[in-house]
């Protein structure tokens, strides 16, 4: 803390116990999230697989796409955990470093949605018009298709890359972040602060970033996180089409596409890409309700 | 009398697309070191008339008439929204009265008013924080070292509002208009609250406008009252000849309509009905509608005529006691 002007010193001493100014805010949605118990298992999901991905490189398992004549479709064995696939390689090994896409395309591509849909939100609802008016239009016809089909559509005008996959799924998520922003920025610029920050000679982007945005931000959050778990089936699904990760990297679309040509005779080529995706899914909806629980502030 | 810190003459502005004006043929003055009190009931026009003044009202919605202000020796046009910009914040304030919505609640209070410190001098982040620190201990903020990491929703309304008083006097304007500000708190605190800025404006000198319904506020602060009825000020004088010697039929009835510690309990008296909506105004005295005298004489507008030095008062039947006189 700075020097302080001269204050009553008598008033000190009694507030230095408020329980109200010990209590830091954070504290209060973390505790909320904390006893939400499906909320935590999501986390323990979503941290399983992110600690799965980051360290893939460091752990003792054989390289995803070195193969084995030997070892061709072998059910699971103390060799191979989760045994192997068409051309020998480690399906636990392809898991592991299949994580890696997947949470990235998730990731990357709803960050794509936000950056774009995000200001453009904030566009259309703080200065209506019509501002509004063409940024509405453009997202309502994009809304109008279908999000896979206009993610596969963008995938393949774009190019089969993991890359471009992501550009598309990104692209395909952003009305959804158009629409959320822009109602909430039109909600939160009634309120009583924001005419206060003008009372007060606020220049717009500084009311836009300090008073708006920070405001908004909780049912984005939110909605970012299930995002995530929708753009991982889209990754999977893309892949799975062949329009995403390129062969011979990793990654669970793939796996399920080669898997199921095999489903009778090697099950857990696609047992495992489909569990693992399952649980991702799983853990990232469980925390996206969480989330959006223990930011709610009606139930503060 | 001095140069007046503040002079509005004939304000007048209606909202686009509608037949009347919103606000019609506002004047009045105000000094430094005064207050100036806008009573009238609920949508008479009394908030609708401050954020005009804070050029806070919505630029492309507002249609302004003739009528100009004079703020500390500047003469400008009501509509000149870039020449009150520059002055919002810093030379003129304003408090409003939702205390409990009128902070972020995404910043710690102290960081708010550092900000509207920062905004309106030429001072570094440190320099407007203590700044904000010296104000947070000036309206009263117990601990302010603590405080100032305080998130609005810690606080109590009459916290809040003193947080809100703290950044609209940060920048030591001249000119604070205050919407309401007590209206939303608990009684001893309304109290608290007007103390702490009749202190701080003997403070600084600056001139007050309070715009409230509450008579009793009134009595307590004002230098001056305008009353208002549906966008028209219908009497205009110092608080004392308002409260002895009402004029105008509406003034009349608000005294009435305040109950009193003292004599008979009766029923309360009420002006019947409510405000007309914008177009429904009735022509000439927008009073007349309402007035208890009402004669077709008021079908023409009555002028805001001094009826005693100061004492001004729109009614064709001014002074009322002649009037009764006549007629009985």
């Amino acid at each position: 803390m700075m020097a302080q002007p001269a204050t009553p010193a008598t008033l000190k001493p009694q507030l230095m116990t408020d329980p109200v100014l010990q209590k830091r805010p954070e504290n209060r949605v973390w505790k909320k999230f904390r006893s939400h118990r499906s909320a935590m298992l999501g986390g323990l999901l979503v941290g399983l697989f992110v600690l799965m991905a980051v360290f893939a490189p460091i752990l003792p398992i054989p390289d995803p796409t070195a193969t084995d004549w030997g070892a061709v479709r072998q059910a699971p064995s103390a060799a191979h955990w989760l045994g192997t696939d068409e051309i020998g390689r480690d399906v636990l090994s392809r898991l592991v470093w299949g994580a890696q896409a997947s949470l990235l395309a998730g990731v990357i591509s709803v960050g794509i949605a936000v950056a774009f849909g995000v200001p453009m939100g904030i566009l259309a609802g703080y200065f209506g018009g019509w501002t509004d008016g063409i940024i509405s239009r453009c997202t309502e016809a994009l809304l109008a298709v279908p999000f896979l089909i206009l993610a596969i559509a963008l995938a393949a005008f774009l190019g089969p890359s993991l890359t471009n996959a992501m550009i598309a799924i990104g692209l395909s998520a952003t009305p959804v972040f158009v629409r959320l922003t822009r109602g909430q920025v039109i909600s939160v610029k009634a309120e009583d602060f924001v005419e206060g920050a003008h009372a007060i000679g606020l220049s717009t982007p500084k009311i836009l970033s300090r008073y708006i945005f920070p405001n908004i931000l909780p049912p984005v959050l939110v909605q970012a996180t299930l995002t995530i778990a929708t753009a991982i089936i889209a990754e999977a699904s893309l892949s799975f089409l062949g329009l995403g990760q390129q062969p011979p990297a990793p990654s669970w679309g793939s796996m399920l596409n080669t898997a199921k040509n095999f489903l009778s005779q090697a099950p857990w080529m696609a047992m495992w890409p489909g569990i693992a995706i399952f649980l991702v899914v799983l853990g990232f909806n469980l925390l996206g309700d969480g989330l959006r629980d223990a930011l709610d502030p009606r139930e503060h | 009398m001095n140069q007046p810190l503040l002079e509005v003459e004939n304000l007048r502005f209606r909202f686009r697309g509608q037949e009347q004006d919103v606000v019609q043929d506002v004047s009045f003055r105000l000094g430094r070191n005064e207050t100036l009190c806008i009573v009238g009931e609920s949508g008479c026009g009394k908030s609708v008339t401050a954020l005009a003044l804070m050029g806070l009202l919505p630029q492309d919605s507002v249609q302004f008439g003739a009528g100009r202000i004079r703020f500390d020796g500047e003469t400008f046009a009501p509509g000149d929204h870039d020449r009150i910009a520059k002055m919002r914040g810093d030379r003129m304030a304003m408090i409003f009265q939702e205390p409990m919505t009128s902070l972020n609640p995404a910043f710690r209070i102290g960081d708010q008013i550092a900000e509207a410190v920062e905004r309106h001098r030429n001072c570094g982040h440190a320099a407007a924080r203590a700044r904000a620190l010296e104000m947070l201990g000036k309206v009263g903020i117990p601990a302010p070292e603590q405080r100032f990491d305080a998130y609005p929703h810690q606080l109590s309304g009459g916290m809040r509002q003193r947080v809100m008083i703290a950044m609209a006097l940060a920048n030591d304007p001249e000119l604070l208009i205050a919407d309401e500000p007590t209206t939303a708190l608990d009684v001893t605190v309304q109290a608290q609250i007007l103390e702490l800025i009749a202190e701080l404006q003997a403070e600084t000198g600056m001139g007050t406008i309070m715009i409230t319904h509450d008579l009793g506020v009134v009595a307590e602060i004002a230098t001056n009252v305008a009353v208002m009825y549906a966008g028209q000020v219908v009497e205009y004088g110092s608080a004392r000849s308002i409260f002895e010697n009402p004029q105008h039929p509406y003034t009349i009835g608000l005294m009435a309509s305040v109950p009193s510690l003292t004599g008979p309990r009766r029923r309360l008296s009420t002006v019947p009905g409510v405000v007309p909506a914008i177009g429904q105004m009735p022509e000439g005295c927008r009073f007349s509608s309402r007035c208890p005298f009402a004669a077709p004489v008021c079908a023409a507008r009555p002028d805001l005529a001094e009826q005693d030095p100061g004492h001004r008062v729109a009614c064709h039947f001014a002074p009322l006691e002649q009037t009764l006189e006549r007629s009985a």
